[in-house]
């Protein structure tokens, strides 16, 4: 049984899912900062 | 509470950096699965946070039906989306585990079937929020929620009185592990617990900035909506 690349497989899917969603993560931070710095501007 | 948060992550990727060598290199390799065995060491802890957060979103949404509280309904959310994504591993890793082991990717068994409709409840939850957006919306996600949470016992007994393929429980009814498989095991389930916990502390604040910033939108618009009657009043006097 050749389990090395499922395990691969599956520690790559956990990082790369995890990944993903702190990078959503900090784009929206970034994307409501700016938003904030904006309407902070218009007062 | 600005400084405390970065330190909190740098602890939090080191006892995940930890937690892994103590999966891939510390554990002893399982006698008749082999090192395909080490994929429990994350599995079984995303399913644990992931049942954590889905009970943190069932108190915040129940705390929000009492109170109307905003900070709850704000956790709500915050627990529901980093609950699916926990979720959405387990239901990834699975599969892969499966392969190699029973020789199918997924079969619809008890435990198998009842995770994919929890996950599924919880998409459903976060579409719900995504795209409905009256102030009836806060309180059906609530009740979903509440309908949610009851899908997570039925998971985790689902081994416990049901005929299935699943593997049985590793704590509890019997279980066992080795001790150094136990300890690799305790290492990892409290990393990816303290994980959830940051991750979801990280949600919860994108969501009140997110709140704060439609407050500051709605105030902005109301304080143009204000001046344009003003500046519109003496030409609709003059139209009399």
């Amino acid at each position: 049984m050749n389990a090395i690349k499922f395990l691969i497989a599956a520690y790559i899917a956990t990082w790369l899912v995890h990944g993903v969603y702190l990078g959503s993560l900090l784009q929206r931070f970034s994307k409501l900062r700016q938003q904030l710095r904006e309407l902070g501007k218009g007062k | 509470m600005k400084r405390v948060f970065p330190i909190l992550w740098v602890l939090t990727a080191l006892l995940l950096a930890y937690g892994t060598y103590q999966a891939l290199v510390v554990a002893p390799t399982e006698r008749t699965m082999g090192d395909v065995q080490r994929i429990f060491y994350y599995h079984v802890p995303c399913a644990w946070t992931a049942f954590c957060l889905f009970f943190t979103n069932l108190f915040a949404s129940v705390a929000y039906l009492i109170r109307k509280n905003v900070r709850a309904d704000a956790l709500a959310v915050a627990s529901a989306e980093v609950g699916v994504v926990f979720c959405t591993i387990v239901l990834v890793t699975g599969p892969i585990w499966a392969r190699p082991v029973w020789g199918i990717w997924w079969t619809w068994d008890i435990r198998l079937t009842t995770t994919l409709v929890l996950w599924l409840i919880y998409v459903s939850y976060l579409v719900l929020r995504r795209f409905s957006d009256t102030a009836q919306t806060p309180i059906l996600a609530a009740v979903l929620a509440i309908f949610g949470a009851l899908d997570v016992p039925l998971v985790y007994f689902s081994i416990w009185y049901f005929r299935t393929q699943h593997p049985q429980p590793v704590m509890g009814k019997g279980g066992s592990l080795a001790p150094a498989m136990l300890h690799a095991f305790l290492i990892n389930l409290l990393a990816f617990s303290v994980f959830g916990f940051m991750v979801c502390w990280s949600r919860y604040r994108l969501e009140m900035l997110k709140r704060e910033v439609e407050q500051a939108q709605a105030l902005e618009s109301l304080a143009g909506a204000g001046a344009r009657p003003a500046a519109s009043l003496p030409l609709s006097r003059s139209a009399r």
